[in-house]
């Protein structure tokens, strides 16, 4: 089948016109490796690597082609011949894929240095006075997207059980992620509070390890697969109702973790359990039928909600964000245009591939800003990160919020004004 | 030869590179590959023109190409030639309001130019399952289908005009603007369905039509494909030739569903879908009508599209039944047969006794108001005694249709594919006119060789 409908889809074959660039022409060049008629050669690896990963095509393809799983192991490949190898790539994934997203503790006292960095005006001074000029080109061009790190992560946030509020209905676990932790522990923290106040008693686990999103979307499968065990032997998914992710590229990894660890007789079980549980926290809401919070003083705001890649293609959740949106008082929910369409973020694009990834970001923080919203929703740390950052550019501040934290926020508002 | 096409393009416009070319060699099919030695992306008629001249001087074979999204190996490449590929010609030069036409480039994507006439308050009616990647230039050279050719036609009955590279480099303009025209011989009707074998399209006058005021779709399902197929027939014979008259079968049902969940009902065995338009008065009738022949005919449930948009998601997610269906096994084999109305019933019985006998998974789908089927055999490429059977239950289903008075495509043309079953349905005289006409066109058989007929012999 090579049909073609992925490609209007494909933002890099919008980029380029290219069939290269293209899944439909991706996928032609992993037949030709595997067919013994094309070298894997370092352009292979360039093109694997040029691909989002977005998924768009995963959404548009009526045959239903698994083109996460062929675009892994693709990426696994190139790893595994170091196609792309280079002293200074090797040093980063040191530093990181190996480094920092294996060890959750080290990564947290990494994170608490880089906040100390930025509380105590050491980054804006460093900023002001040029300094960042001294760093090498590579980080030099990251620095200006290093975000800002929360003062409190989730465990300081969020009790390791959150009781149910008004009965316990279910019992349900918290991811609270790597990235969603340092940065967005706030919106682990609503997370926790909008399911507590819909019945669920909540866990979450202290010190959680990274589920290793990253790793398998960059080719690094056995890391991956580390890193689901840990999961599994810490987390047992048949004492939950559901295990929730508000992550849309983490929900989307967390997912397949039946699959990934298929092969393996010890884990393979407990991994299908947790699949069967895992629940992006849009989803779960709807399934459990959230309560709408009352406010009829909410001044009226327009929002607009972009969606995350892995989370509308990658899981297919894009209708109860909206409907969870749409239950908020005094929001007017409008839509922007190409509201599916990458911003640009897609994980370390961002970092590997920066010209592809600011048109992207550019176009979308154009949409967004024509749809007239005073309030940009998505629910995916890299997406708010990527926006916030395109918007700050365009000098323009609509909030960007994860749309659980605008619903503990209503719930918040009720509880203030009716105190029990 | 590289060199030279590269000044002629500029050198991002010419591909060479394992990588860069690879994805080139299929076209929708994916059955079907050739490696190219480059490809080429020329900006206008001029480079277009360049580009033949130059692989006629060095005997390379051209073959062009749109979104390559054929569906009998059209646009397949010939192995160490070059392939054009029209995509950066995609202009809309005009839309001519008093005379209801629109003049595109080659490239143009069809669902561009339906939404161009569209917004222009005028129609564009054929509308090819892959109309969304599709381009005009792969449509006029594969003279497409598509839903509505029931009632509007195809792509052929929508040409007025067309830019034409022949084979020399020399590039001539045929048609016009005028609804008459009987001056020499209807030139640009042998180069509508060409396949780029007899010259390269380069710029399209389109018709356009006003508009239908009103539309409605319905949705009948049946327990048997019988019962569907005889109420094609009394629709047919009522007279009403509906915009839209689409069949499915049981398995392309479930595919499709699974993919665009539309509502379809997973149950049923045959479903029709049907879309009348034009005046609101006969639209109703007609759809009162056809939903009453439904019923007398064995209908187990009639439902009408709630809205405009409704109607749209069912007719899109029609349109990916072919690719649906490859959710079932790994390789899907795509036929076009088609047959006088009159037979239908008959034929689809047939195919349902081929698959019996030769074991085969075959689902069915299909253009039914214009005989028009799409039988398409599911099966495993790397399974050699099923691949086998295949063969033996085409032949039977190619012989089938030639008895029953049918075509071996209705649509997506001879390409690769069919060359075999093309010979066998043509006479003797007819299939020697096509050499004769290879040949005095392309005496060199530099453009797109091998397709349509075996290659010219030098």
């Amino acid at each position: 089948m090579h049909c073609g409908m992925c490609l209007p889809d494909c933002p890099t074959y919008n980029e380029t016109g290219r069939e290269r660039n293209s899944p439909r022409g991706r996928i032609a060049l992993m037949r030709g490796i595997a067919d013994g008629e094309l070298e894997a050669s370092r352009e292979f690896a360039g093109e694997m690597s040029y691909c989002l990963g977005c998924l768009a095509c995963t959404s548009a393809c009526p045959a239903g082609v698994d083109y996460a799983h062929l675009l892994e192991s693709a990426r696994a490949e190139v790893e595994d011949r170091g196609l792309l190898d280079t002293p200074w790539r090797r040093a980063v994934r040191a530093v990181t894929i190996h480094g920092l997203f294996l060890r959750p503790r080290l990564l947290r006292a990494a994170g608490r240095m880089l906040r100390l960095w930025q509380a105590s005006g050491m980054q804006s001074a460093s900023r002001r006075l040029g300094l960042v000029r001294l760093l090498p080109r590579p980080l030099r061009e990251a620095e200006p997207l290093t975000p800002e790190i929360q003062a409190r992560f989730s465990d300081e946030r969020i009790e390791e059980i959150t009781p149910a509020r008004g009965g316990r209905r279910h019992r349900v676990l918290l991811l609270t992620g790597c990235v969603q932790d340092l940065v967005f522990s706030d919106v682990n923290q609503a997370t926790a509070e909008v399911l507590a106040e819909n019945g669920c008693e909540v866990v979450t686990p202290r010190t959680q390890d990274c589920c290793g999103s990253l790793h398998a979307h960059n080719g690094e499968i056995e890391a991956a697969k580390r890193l689901a065990r840990r999961q599994l032997d810490a987390i047992d998914p048949e004492s939950y109702d559901a295990i929730i992710s508000n992550a849309g590229g983490c929900g989307s990894h967390l997912r397949h973790y039946d699959r990934l660890l298929a092969e393996e007789p010890q884990y393979r079980e407990r991994a299908a359990a947790w699949s069967r549980r895992l629940r992006d926290i849009h989803e779960w809401l709807v399934e459990i039928g959230f309560r709408a919070p009352l406010d009829p003083a909410a001044a009226v705001r327009r929002v607009t909600y972009h969606e995350s890649c892995h989370l509308c293609h990658g899981q297919g959740v894009s209708r109860q964000p909206r409907e969870l949106l749409g239950a908020l008082p005094g929001v007017e929910l409008v839509e922007s245009a190409d509201a599916t369409t990458c911003c640009g973020s897609a994980g370390i694009y961002n970092l590997t591939q920066p010209e592809t990834a600011t048109r992207l970001q550019q176009r979308k923080v154009g949409h967004l800003l024509d749809s007239g919203a005073e309030v940009i929703a998505t629910a995916n740390p890299g997406c708010h990160l990527q926006i916030g950052n395109g918007l700050r550019e365009a000098g323009r501040q609509p909030r960007v919020v994860h749309p659980v934290v605008l619903l503990a926020e209503a719930y918040r508002r009720e509880r203030e004004r009716a105190p029990e | 030869m590289i060199e030279e096409l590269r000044s002629l393009l500029g050198p991002e416009h010419v591909l060479t590179e394992p990588e860069d070319v690879v994805p080139y060699g299929f076209d929708g099919a994916a059955a079907l590959k050739q490696r190219p030695a480059a490809v080429v992306f020329p900006a206008d008629t001029g480079e277009v023109a360049g580009i033949v001249k130059l692989c006629r001087e060095r005997r390379v074979p051209v073959v062009s190409r749109g979104s390559g999204t054929g569906l009998s190996g059209g646009s397949v490449p010939v192995a160490g030639g070059v392939v054009l590929c029209l995509q950066r010609m995609k202009r809309i030069l005009a839309i001519d309001r008093r005379n209801l036409t629109m003049e595109v480039e080659a490239g143009v994507i069809t669902q561009d130019i339906f939404a161009a006439a569209d917004e222009a308050g005028l129609f564009y009616p054929p509308d090819p399952g892959s109309m969304k990647i599709s381009t005009i230039g792969g449509n006029v050279a594969e003279n497409s289908g598509g839903l509505r050719g029931l009632k509007y036609g195809v792509t052929r009955d929508y040409v007025m005009g067309m830019e034409v590279v022949l084979a020399d480099g020399s590039t001539c303009w045929l048609g016009n603007k005028c609804v008459k025209d009987v001056a020499g011989y209807n030139l640009r009707d042998l180069f509508i369905g060409s396949e780029g074998t007899l010259g390269i399209v380069t710029r399209v006058l389109l018709k356009l039509l006003p508009k239908p005021a009103a539309r409605q779709t319905l949705l009948a399902t049946f327990e048997a494909m019988d019962t569907a197929a005889a109420t094609v027939s009394a629709i047919i014979a009522s007279p009403i030739i509906p915009c839209t008259l689409e069949f499915l079968d049981r398995r392309t049902i479930r595919c499709v569903e699974e993919f665009a969940k539309v509502g379809l009902p997973g149950d049923a065995e045959a479903l029709l879908l049907v879309e009348t338009d034009g005046h609101p008065a006969a639209v109703a009738d007609e759809a009162a009508r056809i939903e009453q022949l439904a019923r007398e005919h064995g209908a187990t449930t009639v439902a009408r599209a709630a809205d405009a948009e409704e109607a749209a998601r069912l007719a899109t997610a029609r349109r990916s039944a072919f690719s649906a269906l490859a959710r079932i096994r790994p390789t899907t084999i795509l036929e076009d047969v088609t047959v006088p109305r009159s037979e239908l019933a008959g034929m689809i019985r047939f195919i349902e006794e081929v698959a019996a006998r030769h074991q085969l998974e075959i689902a069915t789908f299909g253009h039914f108001g214009d005989g028009n089927l799409h039988p398409t055999i599911l099966t495993d490429e790397r399974n050699a005694a099923e691949m086998h059977r295949v063969e033996l239950a085409l032949e039977e289903i190619f012989a089938q249709t030639m008895k029953l008075g049918g075509t071996i495509t209705g649509e997506h043309g001879v390409g690769l594919a069919k060359k075999q079953a093309l010979r066998e349905q043509f006479d003797e005289a007819s299939y020697r006119l096509l050499g004769m006409i290879k040949r005095t066109l392309d005496p060199d058989g530099l453009l797109n060789p091998g397709k349509i007929i075996e290659p010219v012999e030098s």
